[in-house]
Order: C-alpha cells, then structure tokens, then sequence
C-alpha cells in the first residue's frame, strides 16, 4: 500500500512552512477575499433582485425605533413591565383554582387515605404533610406564572427582539468591561439561572464568560418571583388605595428585577477591573429579521419544553425538601422542634440586618430551589410563635389568602422593612444548588464555583444590614 | 370525469418519489443502528434548529437570534427502511476562522464524515451564506444546500433561481420553509438520494486563485495525497496548512488525518465517486 517514497507528516508540515514563507502575510487575506468573492458572483447569477427598493422597509423601521437612542431603553422598560404584569395579574386566579384543588380537596383526601390505611403518624406526616404539601405548593404557585411568562417571553424570542435588546445593552456591558453578548445570557437568566449558565457558552473567552456567570445571579430568576409578587402583593400593595395595588406591585417587582440589571453591571465592573481584569473581545452581532411568531405553536412548545421542564426540576427538588422541612420542625431536641432550636439561634443576628432566624432558616432549607421559600417561611413562622387555630400543624406548609398570610406574618412580628429586606435578599443572594452545580460542571472549577455562590451571599448580607441601618435611622427621626 | 381525474392525480402522486415521504417516520433521539449520518450546518439564525426539529420530530428549543444553538444536537428520522442521524451543529459564518462554534462545527464535518452536510442558507442573505457553503464544498461532497427562509425573499421580492445554482455549486439545491413545512419533502429525497449515491455531487470548488497560490496548493496537496492517498479532501487540507492552521497540523502530527481515509464508508449501490480534484 505505501510507497517507500512516502512522505511523513513532518516533510508535509516543513514543506508547508517553507511554501508559507513564500507566499507571505497575506495570504490569509487573500484566501477570504477569494472565498468572498466567488460567493458574490454565485449569488448574483442567481438571485434577482426587485426592480426598485419597497418603499417602506418594516425591519429597518421597527429597527430604528426600537434601538433608537431615546426611544430604545423606555421600550425596552415598557415591554418588560407588560410583560410582568401580565404575568402577575395572570397568574392569580389560575394559582388560587389550583390551590383549592391541590390543597383544600386532595390535601385531606390523602391524609384521610393514609390514616385509613393504618399509616403510623410520622408516615403520614412526613409524606402527605411533608412530601405531598411541598410539592402541591411549588405546583399552585409556580406552573401559572411560569405558564404565562415563558411562552410570552418566547413570542417576544421568536420576533426577533431579543437580540436587539442586546443590541442596546452592548454598550453598558462593554463600558463594564463585560462581553456584549452577556446580555442574552442574562435574557435566559430572568428564566433561569441554571439555563442562563449554561447560555453563556456563546461567550468565546473564559475571563469574559466567567464573569456572565458570576453574574448571572443578579438575574431575577422564575423561582423568585413568586416571593418578590406576593411580598410586594401584601406588605407593598397594601400601602396604596386597593385600585392601585396591581401597578404598585409591579412597579416594585420590575424595581427589584432592574437593581438586578445594575447588579450586574456594577460587579462585571468590578470583577473585570480586580480578579478578572483583561481585554474586551469585540463581536459582530446580527440583527436578524423580525418574523412573525407562530403564537400557537410557540405557546405549545414553551409550555411543554419549558414550564414543565422547569416545573418538573423544581418538584424534583420540593420533595426531599419537604421531606427536610417537616423533619425539622417535628424532630425535638429538648422541649423545642430542631427548627426552634436553630430559629432561636439565628433569630438575633437576623434581626440586626433587617430579617429574622426564620427567613435565614428558610433560605438554609430551601437552598435546592428558591420557590419553596415562602412556604417554608410560612410554616416556620406558625412553628416559631406558636399559633393557633392557623395552618395545619408542625411541619406542616400551608397557603392561604394573602389576608390570612399578611396575618400571620404580623403575628411573627413582620414589618415593612423585614419584606423589603426579603424581596432583596430573595435577589441578591447564593444561586439555588441546580444553578451552583451546573457552574461547576460547566467550568469545572471550585473556586470560581465557590465565588459564584459566596460573593452574592456576603453582598446579600451587607444590603440587607445597610438598608435595615439607614431605615432604623429615619424611623428614629420620624 | 371528476372522478377519473382523481384517480389519475393519486396515481400520479405515487409515482412522484416526494409521494414517499409520507413513510418519513421521525425518530426522536431514537436513533440506534443508524445508516447514515446528516449533519446540519449553516450560518447563526437560518432556521438549521427549525430543520432539525421539522425533521426529527424533536422540539429543540428554537429562537430567533443568532447563536442560539451552542452544542450539537443529535436526532433521528426513519426515511425508506433506512436510519439517518441528524447532528444539528452550531452556527458559523465561515470554517476559517477560530471560534469554539467554528471549531466544533469543522471538527465534525472533517473528522466526523457525516454520510451527507445539509447546508441551511438564508435566500435572504444568500452572498454571506455562499461564503460558508463553498468552504464546506471544500471539505466534503455529498452536499444539499438547503435554501430555507424562501417565503422571506418571496415577501422582500427576491427571485432566486434554484436550480442555476445548483448547476454552479454541483450539488441538489432545494428550496424550503422550515418554520412552514414547505419543501421538507424533496429535501428528505434528496438527502436520502445523495446518502446512497443516487445522486452524485460535483461540488464546485474555487480556482481562480493567483498563480503564486495555486502552484503553492498543488504541491502541497500532491505531497498530501502522496502521504495518505485515499484523503478525499487533500487539497482543502494543504489550503489549511498553508494559512497556518494549527489545528490541522496537530491534526496530522497525530495521525488524525490518516484515519480519515481508513474510515469504512457504507456500501451503497452506486458509491460516490470522489469528486475529481481538478489540477488546479
């Protein structure tokens, strides 16, 4: 088969080299030119082109509105408050028809069954209790708005509108020493972070990528908007006249979504100009065409791929945290559940930042998956102050009106600072483990991991501390 | 009369090989025992995912905007008793330069010898497309250039002559609308054509060099056919030497390149003839 003249792999490379020599620098350019320009002359033997230019050019024109200096930013703001507060105003009923379902109609069904069975206490207590109530929760108040925002959030993909909104966030991204195409990362982000650190593979250079992923975070992700709209529902909303409330909200939740954005611009700041420092790499980014969404098509894949795939993870990880919940709020040490114990601990060192040993545990216990904080908030609160006649028992999580919720967390010695300092600490604070894992096998660093998980965490706590300082002040003033 | 009318169009419609591709079975990820391998390239936001998922059955997540795609995808089509792995890879504008999604998407063309590289191009934009179509024509054969997005150069007015330019690329040219169904079935015949050689592609490959450069390329590549006679792509590989690609010279250095050529090609009726590498 060979010949003995048979050249090796090296001959072949030192006669490339030399023959290089030859051909000199540019030879790179004019290989591009050669390319470029037989593909211009294939193409125009077989494309004709319209005898004069239509009149009116939709793409240019929505294009020069839409990335528009003036205009840019306030539709961009515009779109995503609608968004958002279709999004809230949407998802009440649907949430309310199936927590009657799953909690006033198949709650005791199941625990009737289990007693019938012969189940011992705990069994019953652990599964239905536990088990069953953390993932009814999770399903009621996460699948409506999921439901509502990703396949809106996907119209606005499938339009074409994204990539001008990283058109108009490319400037703050770079000026923040951060790459431009970090801004679709962080669009994937406000879905989920887990997805977002994932996108981020579209970044080129490691310096760059690891600070969109960094940042991620700062991304408002689904699982944390069901805290920030029934926070700023009941302690927020109720500060103006009932007609306002919806709007209010909104706008809070919206506020708490855009300090996220300034979030992550001002830390790809600063990391870029401490740990991470280093050129920006410049891209070409192509404005693609609008195209007309296929709404009914786009609905049914973003509720199948999307909702129920987000939707199945966070019932993945609602299960054992139930499991965890009930656990510790029935398993006692001493007089006092472990989850008393550890509340009481915390209890001082929460106040002082504006929280409380309740939130810290819930934030502790709910770490698989931001959208069981509430409830777990809920039920640690009933456990803590000991009330009656509310909830269903130890361990137990519950939902209610948001009457009955706005009760009981005065009843745990709420105020308006403590729910500020939530929806805060709900932004800035330590990714769900999903997020946490997923980093880590992206990048395949623990350290990196590590200060993904921890910068947020520790500038959590230094927000919530500032802002319960500054507010105690006014109040002392007032 | 009617009636008979009926009748003849339905006979008529089964003799049309596009008739068949009503027995397009799509497979999902379900792709065991595969006959042949597709891969899907193209440039950022030319529907390729939208092609993928029309001809897999898959719901792959699509969006419009460049780079959406950043792993390859795989999925699997049934088509006349014969299984196809479709390898949906990232988008890129040229194999030339070096980005990860260039690297991945070379990398499998080269390397992985896909049995058939459906090439997705917007008819919009079809001179930046071109660009990439004539660098994978470097590289392999057995080439569909798929010209998707034709119902937008219909509505900006765009005539595109198909079939002229699939005399000048030397490889079938099938005009589609993925997001609409429209054309996936010639594009299944003709991928499944290609795959079993009934169809032979002459791919057009660049010659007009200056003479400096091509006298360059045909000594280089005739030392690399030398070396590993049955390269199918010798020229396209001395090209790459030449404008220092690092790459492929590790590539070469380990041996890559001459498992390439001892790479089994499925036996179909009619092999494909390696496209004559015209002395440049």
């Amino acid at each position: 088969m060979s010949k003995s003249s048979k050249p090796t792999s090296e001959d072949i490379l030192a006669q490339a080299n030399t023959l290089r020599w030859d051909l000199g620098r540019e030879f790179h350019q004019r290989l591009v030119e050669t390319v470029y320009g037989e593909a211009a002359r294939l193409a125009d033997r077989a494309v004709t082109r319209p005898e004069k230019k239509p009149r009116f050019d939709f793409d240019r024109t929505i294009d020069r509105i839409v990335t528009s200096r003036i205009f840019g930013f306030p539709i961009m703001f515009l779109l995503f408050a609608l968004v958002f507060w279709l999004t809230i105003a949407g998802a009440n009923v649907p949430s309310r028809w199936l927590s009657i379902l799953l909690l006033e109609k198949v709650y005791p069904l199941l625990h009737a069954a289990a007693t019938g069975i012969g189940f011992p206490w705990w069994l019953t207590g652990l599964l239905v209790d536990g088990i069953y109530l953390a993932t009814a929760w999770v399903v009621s108040v996460m699948l409506p708005p999921m439901a509502i925002f990703f396949p809106l959030f996907t119209l606005l993909e499938d339009f074409g509108y994204l990539p001008r909104v990283a058109f108009n966030l490319d400037n703050l991204f770079k000026r923040s020493g951060a790459h431009g195409k970090q801004a679709l990362s962080m669009m994937m982000g406000f879905g989920c972070n887990a997805a977002g650190m994932v996108a981020t593979r579209i970044i080129d250079s490691p310096r760059e990528r690891l600070i969109a992923m960094i940042t991620n975070n700062f991304a408002l992700c689904n699982g944390r908007w069901p805290t920030q709209i029934l926070i700023a529902t009941i302690f927020i909303g109720a500060l103006v006249p009932p007609h306002l409330a919806g709007l209010i909200s909104a706008s809070a939740v919206l506020g708490i979504a855009m300090l996220g954005v300034l979030l992550t611009f001002v830390v790809s700041w600063a990391l870029s100009r401490t740990v991470l420092r280093g050129e920006v790499s410049t891209f070409s980014l192509e404005l693609p065409p609008y195209r007309p969404p296929r709404i009914l098509q786009t609905i049914y894949t973003s509720i199948v791929d999307r909702t129920i795939y987000v939707l199945w993870r966070a019932v993945v990880f609602a299960v054992p945290a139930g499991a965890v919940i009930w656990l510790v709020a029935n398993i006692d040490i001493g007089s006092m559940s472990i989850a008393e114990h550890v509340i009481e601990f915390l209890d001082p060192f929460g106040l002082l930042i504006g929280l409380n040993g309740v939130i810290l545990l819930a934030y502790v216990i709910a770490i698989p998956a931001n959208e069981i904080v509430i409830p777990t908030v809920l039920m640690l609160t009933v456990l803590a102050t000991g009330m009656s006649g509310v909830g269903q028992g130890a361990g137990v999580m519950f939902e209610t009106g948001t009457g009955d919720t706005l009760a009981i967390l005065q009843a745990g010695g709420w105020t308006l600072l403590m729910a500020v300092n939530l929806m805060l600490f709900s932004l800035v604070h330590n990714p769900c483990s999903t997020t946490i894992y997923t980093m880590y096998k992206e990048t395949g660093s623990r350290k990196w991991t590590a200060l993904a998980a921890l910068l947020p965490l520790g500038m959590g706590f230094v927000l919530v501390f500032l802002v319960a300082q500054v507010w105690r002040l006014i109040e002392a003033l007032i | 009369m009617a009636e008979t009318q009926t009748t003849l169009g339905k006979e008529a419609c089964e003799n049309c090989p596009v008739h068949h591709a009503a027995n397009l079975l799509k497979l999902g990820v379900d792709m065991k025992d595969w006959d042949f391998v597709v891969a899907l390239a193209g440039n950022p936001n030319t529907g390729k995912s939208t092609v993928f998922n029309a001809l897999t059955g898959l719901r792959q997540h699509t969006g419009n905007w460049p780079g959406k795609t950043v792993t390859r995808a795989e999925g699997g089509l049934m088509y006349g008793e014969r299984r196809y792995k479709l390898v949906d890879l990232p988008g890129t504008y040229s194999l030339l330069a070096t980005s990860t999604d260039e690297e991945v998407a070379r990398d499998f063309i080269l390397f992985g010898q896909p049995d058939v590289t459906l090439v997705v191009v917007d008819a919009t934009r079809l001179e930046r497309n071109l660009n990439l179509v004539l660098q994978i024509l470097e590289i392999t054969d057995r080439v569909v250039v798929v010209l998707n997005l034709m119902d937008e150069a219909r509505r900006h007015g765009l005539e595109i002559d198909d079939r002229r330019l699939a005399r000048d690329l030397g490889v079938p040219v099938v005009p589609t609308s993925a997001r609409y169904g429209e054309g996936l079935d010639l594009l299944v015949q003709t991928m499944s054509e290609v795959a079993m050689g009934q169809i032979v592609c002459k791919p057009y490959r660049i010659q007009n060099q200056p003479p400096r450069i091509r006298k360059a390329i045909r000594e280089l590549s005739a030392e690399i056919r030398k070396a590993f006679p049955d390269l199918p792509n010798a020229r396209w590989v001395a090209l790459r030497l030449l404008d220092g690609d690092e790459r492929i010279a590790e590539a070469l250095r380990k041996g890559e390149l001459g498992d390439l050529t001892q790479a089994p090609r499925l036996e179909t009726p009619g092999e494909v003839a390696i496209g004559p590498e015209t002395a440049s």
